[in-house]
């Protein structure tokens, strides 16, 4: 596959470029945080944004979706890397829609699928208990009980968790905590009895919950994909999950690259424009030479993952480079803003507060870096 | 099967008979860039084997040492998606370069775009058949990164020019046959006062100094002028307007040497060397600069690919090869430091059959100049902030 994008993505790329300027710049996401939003995203651009097809990007046409792949779906991240757009597409439209694509039954697909390209039913994921990313380390447990299981223990950092209706949990059906053999996947209505949602609100301003389990009853048929084989799904869904946040890592690094430079061509001090002194030149040249680098690394793991197989290696490999360039640019954008930088009023500190939130979520640098040397084998 | 498909069968079956297989042993795969095992082509070439010469020869002789080249001029005649055939064919049983050189990969591409008809059938076949080498008259003592104060003097006699003057860095020179050189035929236009012209190294009153590198090798020379007549017929271009020329080779250039390739894995280069404990590197700190180095290698091998795909789909490179000059070179030198690392003591031995007369030491050092030759990493940037930035100068 040729490293370019088609004429078809071409034109996804613009219609989601221009499509997030115009409903949803930075402004609303400023604006939900300082209403203290109860929903965390606007309804209006989740209808909208399923009208556009983006809610279904990874959902085959059969099941109601518009099945443009991981390339079409990191595209439309990426733009709304560059506009910090609140919606449920990632939880809903990637992790819950690949996961239940990957391990669902017929009558699971038929259900949700439709449902969550609709933008009608959120599906989102709840996998870890700790502040680092383990999937294997899960210990909520799953007891058989007459009908299907009993849920009991605590999720953090789940997406979307307080409006999902639909939570999927990971949780331990044999084996003990660290194990990747011995844990499942539930399909758990949020408004179960016993189910908690506590929204964690976090420096990126967009929706995270706690979700506590307490003796949550779950029927057989919600059992989600093979009983004690959840990672076999999950590993490739993860893969998936994580390309899509190196995309909208790389939107994010690209839009503080732009309004980083939009700002050394205007600001003036000692009597020229700022962007005139060297010392700035080369740090946005080496900048934008990361952008560059980060942006091949990411796209080679979307064609990847579309043309299928195992993409570990090319999921971290993106991850880790998506993320220590996302770090650079909004760590730079901010010095190369001076004062204004560091102001709650101007836009460029709201990239660094979503950025580090989009790095951690899944492992971040040290996570995937150590993933990658260990699929290549050291 | 379709047309590119029976392409790649019949270019498998050719290369399958016609590559020797000592030619098949990769580069690449070794520690270190093995400069010696190249072939330069050349009237001075001293081939390092029958079976190189054989291999130049063939290829050669179906123009695919230029494989996009038209076939009038000794090239291949190859479309951009048959090369790209050819080069993963070529990387499949593992050939090493029938031919490397200054002509194809600088001086080519150029006479390409801006030669007349005719220098184009006199030096190109002979660039394509490796029949002349080729070495870059640009800098000079006082023309670096400000190559366009040099100050070499071309002086019209009407059909022909007298040259003289001096230039530094030339690399091969002692062993070039011909040069591309960049000479002032105008004292009081500095960017509109260049011109590009070749000339035959043998002419009266060329002569070259060697000068020794820190990695010990001599790879390149002090080159002397001394009213050089160079005929008219070898300005490519307008006089005067060199300088358009001269960029546009170096955009060739910077994309060639940021090229690595797809160099052979560090971590298997240190899990030989040192071994493992419990499956793992026991030096903690080296696993992971290994592995920081590899995603940034990869990505950047990645965005090599794109490059190419982006030329391929007719997108033009321009200042994106200042890009990838710049970060390219940075990884490599970055590279050999890791080597380095990995062979400890080992490392620094500069003589003796051990080290393969300090083949790893060399080739670390040789990389040094990576970040400087053809425009150093801080020209790059410079362009990179200029010319895709567009920042205030
Ligand atoms: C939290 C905070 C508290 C502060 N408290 C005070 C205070 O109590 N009193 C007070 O008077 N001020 C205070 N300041 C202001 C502070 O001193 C200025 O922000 C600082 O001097 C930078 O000036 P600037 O913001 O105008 O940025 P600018 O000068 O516009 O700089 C923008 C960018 O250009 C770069 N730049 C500018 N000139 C050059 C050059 N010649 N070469 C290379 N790069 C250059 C800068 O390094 C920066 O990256 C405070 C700032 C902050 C953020
Ligand atoms: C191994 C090797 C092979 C070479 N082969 C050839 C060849 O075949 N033909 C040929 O013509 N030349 C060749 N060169 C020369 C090479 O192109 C020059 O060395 C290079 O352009 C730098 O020029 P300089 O050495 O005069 O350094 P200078 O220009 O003096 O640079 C010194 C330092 O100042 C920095 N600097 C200079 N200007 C700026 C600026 N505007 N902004 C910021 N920093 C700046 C440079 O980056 C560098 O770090 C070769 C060089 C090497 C090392």
């Amino acid at each position: 596959m040729a490293m370019i994008l088609n004429e078809e993505q071409q034109l996804l790329k613009e219609s989601a470029e221009g499509f997030f300027n115009e409903k949803a710049p930075i402004s609303q996401l400023r604006q939900l945080r300082d209403d203290k939003d109860e929903t965390g995203y606007s309804k209006q651009l989740w209808t909208e944004m399923s009208e556009m097809g983006f809610a279904g990007l990874l959902i085959d046409e059969d099941h109601g979706g518009t099945g443009f792949g991981v390339m079409g779906a990191g595209i439309v991240a990426e733009a709304m890397g560059r506009t910090l757009s609140a919606s449920p597409y990632f939880a809903s439209s990637i992790v819950g829609a690949s996961l239940i694509k990957a391990a669902g039954n017929d009558t699971q697909k038929s259900t949700l699928l439709p449902a969550i390209a609709a933008g009608e039913t959120i599906v989102t994921l709840a996998v870890d208990e700790t502040s680092t990313h383990n999937p294997e380390r899960t210990s909520v447990k799953a007891t058989s009980a007459e009908g299907g299981y009993v849920l009991n223990g605590m999720k953090t950092f789940v997406p979307e968790g307080h409006v999902a209706d639909q939570i999927i949990v990971l949780a331990r059906t044999s084996g003990d905590a660290g194990g990747a053999n011995g844990l499942s996947l539930f399909l758990v209505d949020r408004r179960a009895a016993g189910v908690i949602a506590d929204r964690t609100v976090m420096s990126d301003s967009r929706n995270w919950a706690k979700i506590t389990l307490e003796g949550v009853k779950v029927s057989a048929e919600n059992l989600l994909g093979e009983e004690g084989a959840a990672m076999k799904a999950l590993g490739p869904v993860l893969d998936k999950a994580n390309i899509i946040l190196a995309s909208e890592l790389l939107g994010i690094a690209q839009e503080c690259l732009d309004r980083t430079v939009a700002y050394l061509q205007e600001r003036k001090q000692f009597g020229v424009l700022i962007g005139s002194f060297q010392g700035l030149q080369h740090r946005a040249a080496q900048l934008f030479s990361e952008i560059e680098v980060t942006r091949s690394a990411v796209m080679k793991a979307q064609q990847m993952a579309e043309m299928g197989g195992d993409v570990s290696w090319f999921a971290s490999l993106a991850k880790a480079k998506a993320s220590k360039t996302a770090e650079l640019a909004t760590n730079e954008a901010i010095q190369m803003h001076g004062g204004i930088g560091m102001t709650d009023e101007f836009d460029i500190g709201f990239f660094i507060k979503r950025a580090r939130v989009a790095q951690t979520l899944y492992g971040g640098f040290n996570y995937h870096a150590d993933r990658f040397a260990r699929t290549s084998g050291y | 099967m379709s047309d590119l498909e029976a392409f790649r069968s019949e270019t498998r079956a050719w290369l399958e008979e016609n590559c020797p297989a000592t030619m098949r042993s990769g580069v690449g795969e070794s520690l270190t860039s093995g400069e010696g095992d190249i072939c330069w082509g050349g009237r001075k070439f001293q081939f390092k084997s029958e079976d190189q010469k054989l291999w130049l020869e063939r290829m050669g002789s179906r123009g695919w040492t230029v494989p996009t080249w038209p076939t009038e001029y000794g090239g291949g005649g190859l479309s951009k998606d048959e090369a790209k055939i050819l080069q993963e064919e070529l990387r499949r049983i593992k050939a090493k370069p029938a031919l490397v050189s200054f002509g194809i990969w600088m001086l080519g591409p150029a006479l390409l775009k801006f030669g007349t008809h005719e220098q184009k059938l006199e030096h190109l076949p002979k660039i394509a058949r490796g029949e002349i080498r080729w070495c870059q008259g640009y800098s000079e003592p006082n023309a670096g990164s400000d190559l366009a104060s040099l100050a070499t003097k071309a002086e019209d006699k009407g059909d022909h020019y007298i040259v003289n003057g001096q230039k530094v860095w030339t690399s091969y020179a002692d062993q070039a046959d011909w040069i591309f050189c960049l000479v002032r035929t105008n004292p009081d236009d500095k960017h509109n006062g260049i011109s590009f012209v070749l000339f035959d190294m043998e002419s009266e009153g060329v002569s070259t100094k060697p000068i020794q590198l820190i990695s010990g090798y001599s790879p390149f020379c002090e080159t002397f002028f001394d009213n050089v007549t160079v005929s008219k017929t070898n300005l490519v271009g307008e006089e005067n307007k060199g300088w358009t020329i001269a960029k546009y080779l170096l955009t060739h250039e910077r994309t060639g040497i940021s090229d690595m390739g797809m160099p052979a894995p560090l971590n298997s280069l240190a899990v030989e060397k040192l071994g493992t404990v419990d499956g793992e590197l026991e030096d903690k700190m080296l696993h992971h600069q290994i592995a920081e180095h590899e995603i940034d290698a990869a990505s950047f091998v990645f965005t090599m690919e794109r490059a190419k795909d982006e030329a391929k789909a007719g997108g033009d490179m321009g200042a994106f090869s200042s890009m990838l000059k710049g970060y390219g070179t940075e990884i490599n030198k970055a590279r050999h430091e890791l080597i380095v690392k990995v062979n400890g003591s080992d490392a620094f031995e500069w003589e003796g059959q051990f080290s393969n007369n300090g083949e790893i030491a060399r080739s670390w050092l040789r990389t040094k100049a990576n970040s400087i030759e053809g425009g150093t990493t801080e020209v790059q940037l410079n362009i990179i902030a200029k010319r895709i930035l567009d920042l205030p100068a």
